[in-house]
């Protein structure tokens, strides 16, 4: 009888789904690999939405970058470029962020701080200086404020005479899950929607091989979402923006193809690659049910994923690396496209130079050490992974009958509903690990009296100054007539409902700065205060 | 009933541009858990509507939170704020991402406590019912 004994009565995943002591075929008693799993490359793509997957090209190493002024992130760049890196990804600063421009006394404190500072055209040709447009990829987390970074960036390659055509990358635009769990909006849900729809638009008209958004369970997760959560709001937000793209007149295959995602790896390891399986397999199934597209890429959930930056710890951050390590792997085996794993400093501040080059060799060591990426999917078949991605696939529309029952995701957002649910999983996993339920290596165990020092980074204040001073020169020398003519032009594009991006691209071009097309926005679509959720 | 056995007043407050609101509300309940009055502010306020809140709520303390890299202004700015409307028994204290080394000064210049990532709520908690009262 001793030998049946357990560690614990009962066993969870991480969101909390029970484990049971071993899986096998009873687990999967209705389940066909026909149905289920389909090949590589075929719906409904639970094994990889490419036949070849990483045996044909490795995912992309994509580290998310940005601090201080635009030469300061452009070093950095370089730098990661060198390294071995392949695609950019733009962390911007929090006034950028927000719409505001460096100048603005809300800014105070804070430019050039958490990302990096771009108020104005100038700012944004500085970030690429010697970077070719045409061949790398560039990501841009940017949300309230998205369109007009996005034509910012339009601007430039117009200037150096690049094709839009020949322009590469992701916006990461996804407004809805700002007022989920990012919160850092601009305008009212509805409007917001509309501008993302526009730029999904132009960029199915104009830059084709642009992704105009990437749906985001990554802050869903960070903001203290299960994985099931994070799996169902963020394919219910998709979902969202596909029914505002149709409606808007656009059929479900001029954009579909282009449109990504981008989850959160956390620490439970099997539910993690099952949730990326779950997410491909699920995709795949509402969009055929709900659009009948002609084009299989419309039914291809592509993404992005990044280490779980809240799973990190201030204490001993050298174990952060073996974490992020660990959520790596879970990613690759899961079968993202892309992928940045966090830096083991960043529970501090941002990352330095050294600790980034780890972060990077993590990946390359995975990609080109561990023979991982030999095979496709090697985990399908295995019980349990399968058990679990039917497990997360049936909870995730379980929630998606919720949302309709809602009213879809604007009213449940508007009624605080993810907001709430996401809060109570942040209070359940923050009461686990006081209870020592859950153990946190350095944290809740093994917690050292004693704590080392590590380097970090530090941004000079000096930016603040100069990026106001910079901005005070531009409003002197700028024409102030073209300028607020292409900002008229603009707005009365918004109020008869025209694509934004065209006059946007000229109010920009115009040296009009990302404040006050945000503020001559915000005029004509409003502005938005949350529903408080405690 | 005297007042010195009214509960405590805290306002939990969002300074400055960062919407990481996953701690701060997380400690917002736990204080109220705990019996206290909370007055949680919401998202992106400026170091005036906190001092301004703070003042009209009659609070004991506030707690804020800041992950966006901007402390070293947003809580020197609030506690000279609290000093030129006479309010500055209120007690300051906070939290989010502030590396060790910007907390002896943030400390001098009269922040109460800091607590970084991976504290305890109780710890938390226990802190600010042991403050003394303002009112």
């Amino acid at each position: 009888m001793n030998e049946m004994k357990e560690r614990k009565p009962r066993f969870t995943s991480l969101s909390g789904i029970e484990i049971h002591r071993l899986y096998g075929p009873s687990d999967l008693k209705d389940w066909t690999p026909e149905r289920e799993l389909g090949a590589p490359g075929e719906f409904p793509y639970t094994r990889g939405i490419y036949p070849t997957m990483y045996r044909g090209r490795l995912w992309t190493m994509r580290q998310f970058a940005g601090f201080g002024s635009a030469e300061d992130t452009n070093r950095r760049f370089h730098y990661l470029l060198e390294h071995g890196q392949n695609g950019l990804s733009v962390a911007f600063d929090m006034p950028t962020l927000m719409g505001l421009d460096a100048d603005d006394p809300l800014a105070r404190g804070e430019v050039g701080r958490c990302g990096v500072s771009i108020s104005s055209l100038a700012d944004m040709e500085r970030l690429f200086e010697g970077i070719p447009l045409d061949q790398v990829t560039t990501s841009m987390t940017i949300n309230g404020p998205a369109a007009v970074i996005f034509a910012m960036y339009l601007a430039v390659a117009e200037e150096r005479g690049i094709p839009f055509d020949r322009l590469g990358g992701t916006l990461q635009n996804d407004i809805l899950k700002e007022y989920i769990a990012q919160k850092e909006w601009l305008f009212p849900p509805e409007p917001s929607l509309r501008l993302v729809t526009d730029v999904i638009a132009y960029c199915a008209q104009s830059v084709p091989k642009w992704h105009p958004i990437s749906i985001s369970g990554y802050h869903i997760r960070e903001a203290g979402a299960t994985a099931v959560q994070e799996l169902a709001f963020t394919l219910y937000d998709g979902l969202t923006y596909v029914e505002a793209a149709v409606k808007a007149g656009l059929t479900v295959d001029r954009f579909a193809p282009q449109l990504s995602f981008f989850f959160n790896v956390h620490n439970d390891f099997f539910e993690e690659i099952a949730k990326f399986r779950a997410a491909r397999r699920l995709w795949a199934r509402e969009v055929a049910r709900r659009y009948q597209p002609k084009d299989p890429r419309s039914l291809q959930l592509r993404c992005h994923a990044q280490t779980a930056g809240c799973s990190l710890t201030a204490q001993q951050p050298l174990n952060n690396v073996v974490r992020t390590t660990v959520q790596a792997l879970a990613a690759v085996l899961g079968g993202t496209q892309s992928l940045h794993t966090n830096s083991m400093d960043e529970t501090l501040a941002l990352p330095t130079e050294e600790a980034v080059r780890l972060a990077l060799r993590t990946q390359q060591i995975l990609a080109e050490e561990s023979e991982v990426a030999n095979t496709v999917d090697p985990l399908g078949g295995s019980y349990y992974v399968e058990a679990l991605t039917n497990r997360l696939e049936g909870e995730a529309q379980a929630y998606f009958r919720k949302l309709d029952a809602m009213g879809g995701m604007v009213a449940a957002i508007e009624q605080g509903f993810p907001q709430r649910e996401i809060l109570d999983a942040a209070h359940r996993y923050q009461r686990e690990i006081e209870r020592k339920e859950r153990t946190i290596v350095g944290v809740n165990r093994y917690v050292e009296r004693e704590e080392q020092p590590i380097p970090i980074l530090k941004i000079d204040p000096e930016v603040e100054r100069m990026q106001v001073a910079r901005l005070s020169e531009l409003r002197k020398t700028r024409d102030p007539f073209k300028m607020a003519g292409a900002v008229a032009a603009l707005q009365e594009a918004v109020a008869c409902g025209e694509n934004v991006m065209t006059p946007l691209i000229e109010a920009v071009k115009a040296q009009a700065t990302v404040g006050e097309l945000c503020a001559a926005l915000k005029e004509v679509l409003g502005t938005y205060r949350e529903p408080v959720v405690l | 009933m005297t007042v010195a056995t009214a509960p405590l007043r805290i306002l939990i407050g969002k300074v400055g541009l960062d919407g990481h609101d996953r701690g701060v509300k997380l400690i917002a309940r736990a204080l109220r858990d705990a019996g206290m009055e909370v007055i949680y502010t919401g998202l992106h306020q400026s170091p005036e509507q906190i001092v301004n809140t703070a003042i009209q709520e009659d609070v004991d303390a506030i707690g804020l939170s800041v992950l966006s890299g901007a402390h070293n202004t947003l809580f020197r700015r609030v506690l000279e704020l609290l000093r030129a409307q006479g309010a500055d028994d209120i007690v300051v204290f906070g939290g989010g991402i502030i590396p060790n080394e910007d907390v002896p000064a943030l400390k001098g210049a009269g922040v109460k406590a800091l607590f970084g990532p991976g504290t305890p709520l109780d710890d938390i908690v226990r802190f600010v019912k042991e403050l003394p009262r303002s009112r």
